[in-house]
């Protein structure tokens, strides 16, 4: 009981102490490939560090909510990424949330954080929001379809039986389970607003969606939000690595030697997922905003296409 | 049947070919299109060869081969130049949108699953599913020459309509003649290629006269 | 003998409207009658929770009214108890919130007569237990909705409004009617014992289900009968839409449930695909609809239509699972049909309560004119808040659990062998998933546009914060939703008496589960415990926070808005209602509305303004209503030439009727 705990608690330390330097790799990935220097990989921390020691500019007509939404959507993210498998997949809390409720919880982050844009009364939150929940509407849906697909395979929606059930290596190839990876990886590029859906690093009204949103936040109400998209990048790269790359994770009750595999396993999982994102970013441009639903049906179909093809037969 | 590597390569095969076909259908620029049939071509030698290793039948890698060279490579070349010589209006134009185009698709993979499971019902399963896929294929290339306007890309849809013949072909097992079969196909859709652009060339300068075109391209010979 | 205390508790309520007549020009009217339906409905309330988790089969009341050979026969069962509980937790919450809300109306008389009389029928139709009683009460429910409609007559629309809804209303009683009919046969024997007993055939079964489909779905809201819906909740005062809304369509879901589940027998499976197919378009459709509305209570009665949708497609499984003898499927499906049913009502109320409580507070109910309310009314905010968080389906609170319930079911449904529920099932899971994300949008538009950024009116700047009793009653609802989606598993147990009742199994104890789980099917498959993800999102977020003010600075400034750098002074500049649902309606709005925008620039060097007029078209009214309406009329003119005949042309007609009788005896054996 007490290695559990110990195991769900250093789960959770690890996902938010890993995730600025997964981002740190990204940038440093992008500028390499544009023949840059590029930020030093710690970076991401010592920008948080600094928003956390600056003052809090609250515009006039911010409410209440607008001050509690970092911590909200803060929160609901860390619980979402520490029920994710990454080095372990026998985690004790578990069973407490689904892949399903998973999703939800970060939806309910992006529902309050679409709030907070249109708390200020600008007309930038106003874009931010309304393109958010536009691609919410599309990308959810989407996401739920692969989980289905992927729930119906391992006839379970528990992440950590999921994993634990790939791992096996059982399946093999599978049509579905490649349309599955190929719709989650659209999906995971549209929820965490990357190129080509959404810049994350631009500030020009026309390319953005995420940063019009936060664009009123600042000092440490910018840091955790910083922390939390990503964090949100390392949760979905987390969950691509679990259900279709789970080679190395540690089964439960494992001894300290797998899950020290699993841990290193996982480190390179992350280096690998965040290099091919740093490629894939650098190679393409960004859409415009609304070719976004056409990106994002043809992601719904896949997973449609997916699920369409358990339920008509057993083996596809 | 769950650790066979075979099978489920095969199914790979034949649903990225189902897959390359609703991507045909996204398209709305001519050379992307004909690019992404170069792809479709690809894939389908890729699955006859499969195909030839797992059934041992060495008279399909003929098949392959001819798929690869005329399909994938001479056919969309030649048809980039012809595009490009006779300034063929390069966007296309669709009679239903790109949505209710994918959603038509998707419903016709769906009732293509379900006639050919449900009447296959005691055959082998790998070829039941490759003739469900291949009959999915057909469809989307039904639906792709019949919404859209422009010549070029309705020929597209008939030579991936013809891939999904040819993917039926292989799947069932011990079909004589496949590989005349193919190489008539093929003549075939030459054929149809070149008495279509006969009738843009005709169209155009009202004749087919070589040598009165010619003096059109402002030449003497 | 509860069912006779229930009865007692329901003429209680119908002897408060004469009450209300007598009282309703005094000052202490409104609180009297509200007062004595909140004790009322609080009382019936117990008693049908009692009849719920006592499991004793009541027996049945007959009292000696309606037709002499029948009498009216009244039964607390379990499905009857659940309702009964909704009924009247719905009923109580409207009667708190009223007792402050009422005051502000201007005209009491016309409401508070029909106010208790309302929830007397919608008592007195979940209790009925045989076709007359049922049918009589049903109207009586319709007549005295309608009248509460029609209670601010001076304002136009809600004469149109009340007009339709009559006429809907008379419609889909006909159709029950004759759905009851056919239940019952030709011997007329319209007792709801006798009705299980006889078996109909296949093709009459199928034709009964059709009716109680028309017949309950219309006043429930499903799509193409939802019209009247989105005209006449609004038109009501806010409270009664609340019960119109939140319980009303819920007593129209008791009668599907009551005559295709329990009256009709087994099913066969292909009804399952007629439900499922109304209840996914219902749900995509109704929702879409929501998106393009800025009156904030419009927008709420179309959300509502979206969930019955979701509710049918519980339903839709439910009879599936059934028809193939999958008994423990079909009673997960119920469960979540009728969980979800339970959970709307629940903060579809509070919803309607705080649009009622901006109406009272800001005179409009456009949410275009309202903004800036979360500095000018923080409570009421507040509890819109988790209303608007619990129905996006968002853990930990209630809407997210019947959600979860339904997309296990749907997990289940690989294992029916017939192939159009194979194709039909993915299709409706993606329209269900696509209406929970369109739901988050429109109650991020909802709560953002309304109150959240700058006033755009006087009338939104200067709103004062709703009165103690109105609160009262939103909070309580708020709780509920918390509790709900913190202690599933006790309303799953709740449940479990009416799945047994209705498909014969029900869903394992919840209660026996370690850690307040929920388990819907197996332990391995999956499990959810709201319970956990609540403590831990808040045992997050203080760590998060006591983090911060322990290494961040505090310090703290209010500037303007930064903006980019180009703030604009007027509160008009920031996104409208329309604006925000923009990219929704250009993705969906083209091809489910035909949606235009049509922008009227002026030519340069003129000083008019420029105009943007945005176009919809309701295609279903376009369809399906607007030829029907087209027909009668020009029936109707036709038929009017009989209104000028001369005598003679009278008499031929009355001689040729005798004849045609006449010849009718002579050729029917």
């Amino acid at each position: 009981m007490i290695r559990d705990l110990a195991l769900q608690g250093a789960q959770m330390l690890a996902v938010v102490v890993l995730a600025p330097l997964l981002t740190g790799l990204v940038r440093k990935m992008k500028a390499r490939l544009l023949r840059r220097q590029g930020p030093p990989l710690i970076q991401p921390y010592r920008d948080l560090i600094r928003l956390i020691r600056k003052e809090v500019v609250l515009a006039e007509g911010a409410s209440w909510l607008f001050r509690v939404i970092p911590y909200i959507i803060f929160a609901g993210t860390w619980v979402a990424a520490s029920l994710v498998p990454t080095f372990g997949s026998g985690l004790l809390f578990s069973w407490s949330a689904d892949l399903i409720a998973i999703i939800a919880l970060l939806g309910s982050a992006r529902f309050f954080l679409a709030l907070a844009g249109l708390d200020v009364g600008t007309s930038f939150g106003g874009i931010g929001s309304s393109r958010e929940v536009m691609i919410a509407s599309l990308a959810e849906p989407a996401m739920l379809m692969i989980v289905f697909t992927l729930a119906l395979i391992a006839g379970s929606t528990q992440l950590s039986t999921m994993a634990a059930y790939m791992a096996t290596g059982e399946e093999g190839l599978r049509v579905s389970l490649g349309l599955a990876l190929l719709a989650l990886i659209m999906v995971a590029i549209a929820e965490n607003a990357r190129i080509p859906i959404d810049n994350p690093a631009t500030h020009l009204e026309l390319t953005m969606v995420h940063e019009a949103m936060v664009l009123e936040y600042s000092g440490r109400h910018l840091a955790l939000i910083d922390l939390t998209s990503e964090l949100k990048l390392l949760l979905y790269i987390s969950v691509i690595g679990c259900l279709f790359a789970p080679w190395g994770i540690a089964g439960p009750d494992a001894n300290p030697r797998a899950i020290a595999i699993g841990f290193v396993a996982y480190l390179a999982k992350l280096a690998v997922g965040g290099l091919l994102l740093a490629a894939f970013e650098t190679a393409i441009a960004k859409m415009r905003v609304f070719r976004v639903p056409a990106f994002l049906g043809a992601a719904l179909m896949l997973g449609l296409l997916g699920t369409l093809l358990l339920f008509v037969s057993g083996s596809l | 049947m769950r650790g066979n590597l075979a099978f489920d390569i095969a199914h790979m095969l034949a649903g990225t070919l189902v897959l390359v076909s609703f991507m045909q259908l996204y398209q709305d620029r001519l050379y992307a299109l004909l690019n992404i049939y170069a792809l479709h071509a690809l894939v389908l030698a890729a699955s006859v060869a499969w195909q030839a290793f797992i059934q041992d039948a060495p008279h399909l890698y003929l098949t392959a081969m001819i798929a690869l060279v005329f399909k994938a490579i001479i056919i969309p070349v030649a048809l980039h130049r012809i595009i490009v010589k006779l300034g063929i209006h390069r966007e296309i134009e669709t009679v239903v949108g790109v949505g209710p185009a994918m959603l038509l698709g998707m419903g016709l993979v769906a009732l293509a699953m379900v006639v050919m499971l449900r009447v296959t019902a005691e055959a082998d399963p790998l070829a039941r599913e490759d003739l469900a896929f291949a009959l999915s294929v057909v469809l989307l290339g039904l639906l792709m020459m019949v919404t859209r306007r422009n010549a070029v890309s309705q020929v597209i849809g008939f030579m991936s309509l013809e891939n999904g013949l040819v993917l039926a072909a292989t799947g069932a097992k011990g079909m004589p003649l496949v590989v005349e079969i193919s190489v008539a196909f093929s003549v075939l859709i030459a054929f149809i290629v070149i008495g279509i652009f006969l009738f843009r060339i005709r169209e155009r300068f009202d004749t087919v006269d070589v040598q009165a075109l010619d003096r059109f391209r402002g030449e003497r010979r | 003998m509860t069912a006779a205390y229930a009865l007692y508790g329901v003429a209680a309520l119908i002897v408060l409207a004469p009450v209300a007549i007598a009282l309703s020009t005094s000052p202490h009217g409104t609180a009297v009658i509200y007062g004595a339906s909140l004790i009322i409905t609080l009382t019936l309330g117990m008693i049908a929770l009692l009849c719920l988790f006592g499991r004793a089969q009541t027996p049945g009341i007959i009292l000696p009214l309606g037709l002499p050979w029948l009498g009216a026969h009244f039964r607390i069962d379990a499905l009857a108890a659940f309702f009964l509980a909704v009924v009247n937790l719905g009923g109580a919450a409207a009667s708190l919130f009223a007792l402050g809300y009422g005051r502000h109306e201007h005209s009491p008389q016309r409401v508070l007569p029909f106010y208790p009389a309302y929830l007397a029928a919608m008592n007195l139709v979940v209790m009925a237990d045989d076709a007359f009683s049922f049918l009589v009460s049903w109207e009586f429910m319709s007549l005295t909705s309608w009248a509460l409609v029609i209670a601010h007559h001076r304002v136009g629309e809600n004469m149109r409004a009340g007009y339709i809804y009559l006429l809907m209303a008379s419609f889909g009683t006909l159709t029950l009617l004759l759905a009851f009919g056919l239940l019952a046969g030709a011997d007329g024997n319209y007792a709801f014992d006798a009705i299980r007993e006889s078996h109909p055939s296949a093709a009459l079964s199928a034709l009964v289900l059709i009716l109680a489909l028309v017949g309950a779905g219309s006043k429930a809201g499903v799509v193409p009968l939802h019209a009247w819906l989105p005209l006449a909740h609004p038109a009501a005062p806010s409270h009664v839409s609340a019960l119109m809304s939140g319980v009303m369509t819920k007593v129209a879901v008791y009668g599907f449930v009551r005559i295709v589940f329990d009256l009709l027998g087994p099913p066969d499976w292909w009804w399952s695909m007629v439900v499922l197919a109304v209840g996914g378009i219902t749900a995509v459709m109704g929702v879409l609809y929501a998106l393009m509305q800025h009156d904030l209570k419009r927008l709420l009665a179309y959300h509502t239509v979206e969930n019955i949708g979701i509710i049918f497609i519980g339903l839709g499984l439910a009879l599936a699972f059934k028809a193939h003898g999958m008994a423990l499927a079909a009673a997960l499906a119920l469960t979540a049909a009728l969980l979800h049913v339970f959970n709307h009502s629940v903060f579809k109320s509070l919803l309607f309560f705080g649009a009622g409580a901006v109406l009272n507070a800001t005179g409009e109910r456009d949410m275009e004119h309202l903004g800036g309310l979360i500095h000018r009314m923080p409570q009421t905010a507040f509890v819109f808040l988790v209303g608007c968080v619990a129905i996006s389906a968002l853990p930990p609170l209630n809407g997210f659990v019947s959600e979860w319930l339904t997309f296990q079911a749907i997990l289940i449904s690989p294992q029916l062998p017939a192939w159009g529920l194979k194709l039909l099932v993915p299709a409706v899971g993606a329209l269900l998933a696509l209406s929970a994300a369109l739901a988050a949008a429109c109650f991020v538009k909802a709560f953002g546009v309304s109150f959240l950024g700058r006033a755009r009116t006087p009338a939104a700047a200067q709103a004062h914060e709703t009165d103690s009793n109105s609160l009262a009653a939103m909070y309580f609802l708020a709780a509920l939703c918390l509790v709900a989606g913190i202690l599933p598993g006790i309303f799953i147990d709740a449940l479990a008496p009416v799945t047994n009742t209705l498909v014969g199994v029900s869903m394992p104890q919840q209660a026996d589960l370690e850690w307040l789980t929920i388990v819907p099917i197996a332990e391995s498959r999956s499990s959810y415990n709201g319970l956990l993800v609540f403590i831990f999102v808040v045992l997050s977020g203080s760590i998060a926070a006591f983090a911060i003010h322990r290494i961040a600075s505090d310090k703290l400034r209010r500037a303007p808005a930064w903006d980019c750098g180009y703030p604009d002074p007027s509160p008009a500049a920031q996104y409208t209602a329309s604006s925000f649902a923009q990219p929704i309606r250009r993705v969906y709005g083209t091809s489910v509305f035909h949606a235009r925008e049509i922008g009227e620039m002026p030519p340069p060097g003129s000083l008019a303004s420029a105009r943007l007029t945005v176009e919809l078209h309701d295609l279903i009214w376009d369809a399906a209503y607007a030829p029907v309406a087209k027909g009668i009329e020009y029936a109707a003119e036709k038929l009017n030439y009989l209104q000028f005949l001369t005598i003679r042309r009278y008499l031929t007609l009355v001689f040729a009727a005798l004849v045609l009788l006449l010849l009718v005896l002579a050729i029917w054996q």
